[in-house]
């Protein structure tokens, strides 16, 4: 499964240099910042959809029988932010051989792409539990986590362009700060809530 | 909900909507006769939030102790919050369309409250698409609380970190320019509890058809069986 994610998100991103290889120097800032954010999130969403959706039932029988559920989310949430760090260092290392790296603060950046990778993990992990009830699990796994993640989202994209523009590190405190608050409340509150979802 | 209430609401509206029309305004520029949107606008939005955390309060409710009433609570509030969202997205639009010259500007304060929306939106498409009338009521009542979690920086912090053209954020004129001028509270505040009261009225309606046709289900049942 780890290897299939690893070969989308590089298909994704050479579709990207073949595309933009055909003018030389076409890519802006803000271009890249687009293409690099869609190419995590889409191979994000797909890979931590599959933290529930693609189980077993008899699975689901054996954790119940073995442990409680807030070790079960904790330990999703866990696994499923350390596969989205290594998605997303691994998409920003492709893109920086195929297409440009233009960011500028480096170590700002793997922060923010570090604590990313957690919010998005325990927004997706718990939603992933919810649609995995459901029918039509996949596209409903689209569809709620939309909206929810889009918060964090919108501040990585503010503090990508911060980083591109070459700005000093202290105009993105804010930003930092917040993205660390609202994976605070996703996480405390995908804790709490999961253990309703896991009762059926 | 208690008749007097109702009448209050009645009676808060209509005075709303002819003081709200005739009154005068503070004159500022740009804004000029716009100004009066504050009035049919903004409380859209009051309107709206406090559903919401109605929805979010019984959906807490609801996981504590799990009742078929209280699931049908969680659904009216959202429901009609959703409708006064999205009068307050078109009211909007229409203000914008005058005075910033286009319906749909990009403004992040227009952008959080189109994202509110599709939260919601997201909310009754889970409800449609599970079968198990329990685990719909449990699920969505999960999804309820994330998501209301999840709302409230999109609405309440990343418009006020960034600049935004709209009025009471970045310098431009809003609400607290008034301080000195304060007749307009006189007929915004009336405005936000009347259209309150009518968004509690309607969902109190609501969860009373709903009670009404499940018993009538639970009838037929009874008969055919």
């Amino acid at each position: 499964m780890i290897s299939g994610i690893g070969l989308y998100l590089f298909s994704l991103i050479f579709i990207c240099y073949l595309t933009f290889s055909l003018r030389k120097n076409s890519i802006n800032e803000a271009t890249w910042s687009a293409l690099f954010w869609l190419a995590i999130l889409f191979s994000v969403i797909n890979s931590v959809a599959k933290s529930f959706i693609g189980e077993k039932r008899g699975t689901f029988i054996y954790y119940y029988s073995i442990t409680s559920p807030q070790v079960i989310i904790i330990s999703k949430i866990i696994y499923n932010g350390i596969l989205c760090l290594v998605l997303s260092l691994a998409g920003y290392g492709l893109f920086s051989i195929f297409i440009d790296n233009p960011v500028q603060d480096k170590l700002l950046f793997i922060t923010t792409l570090l604590l990313t990778s957690f919010g998005f993990s325990a927004s997706l992990s718990l939603i992933s539990g919810i649609a995995s009830k459901a029918n039509n699990s996949n596209i409903l796994m689209a569809v709620l986590s939309f909206p929810v993640i889009l918060s964090i989202l919108l501040m990585a994209i503010k503090i990508t362009k911060n980083v591109l523009d070459g700005l000093d590190r202290s105009t993105s405190y804010d930003e930092l700060l917040n993205l660390l608050a609202i994976n605070c409340i996703l996480t405390s509150l995908a804790y709490m809530l999961f253990p309703y979802i896991w009762r059926s | 909900m208690k008749t007097w209430l109702k009448l209050t609401a009645i009676a808060l509206l209509f005075y709303v909507h002819i003081a709200g029309l005739l009154f005068d305004v503070p004159r500022l520029n740009i804004l000029n006769e716009t100004i009066r949107a504050l009035y049919f606008h903004v409380p859209m939005w009051f309107g709206m939030v406090l559903l919401f955390l109605i929805s979010f309060i019984n959906a807490i409710r609801y996981l504590g102790k799990p009742s078929p009433e209280m699931d049908r609570k969680v659904v009216a509030y959202a429901n009609v919050g959703l409708v006064f969202g999205i009068l307050g997205i078109l009211t909007g639009m229409l203000w914008a369309n005058y005075t910033w010259g286009s319906p749909w500007h990009g403004d992040p304060k227009q952008n959080g409250a189109a994202i509110a929306l599709l939260v919601y939106l997201a909310y009754f498409v889970l409800r449609g698409s599970l079968d198990n009338e329990e685990q719909r009521a449990r699920l969505s009542a999960v999804y309820n609380i994330f998501a209301f979690a999840a709302m409230i920086p999109l609405i309440f912090i990343i418009p006020r970190m960034t600049s935004s053209m709209h009025p009471g954020s970045g310098g431009n004129p809003g609400f607290n320019m008034y301080d000195l001028d304060s007749s307009m509270r006189l007929i915004f505040y009336p405005a936000v509890i009347g259209w309150f009261l009518i968004g509690l009225w309607i969902a109190s309606l609501r969860i009373r058809i709903k009670t009404i046709e499940e018993k009538i289900l639970e009838l037929e049942d009874g008969k055919s069986a």
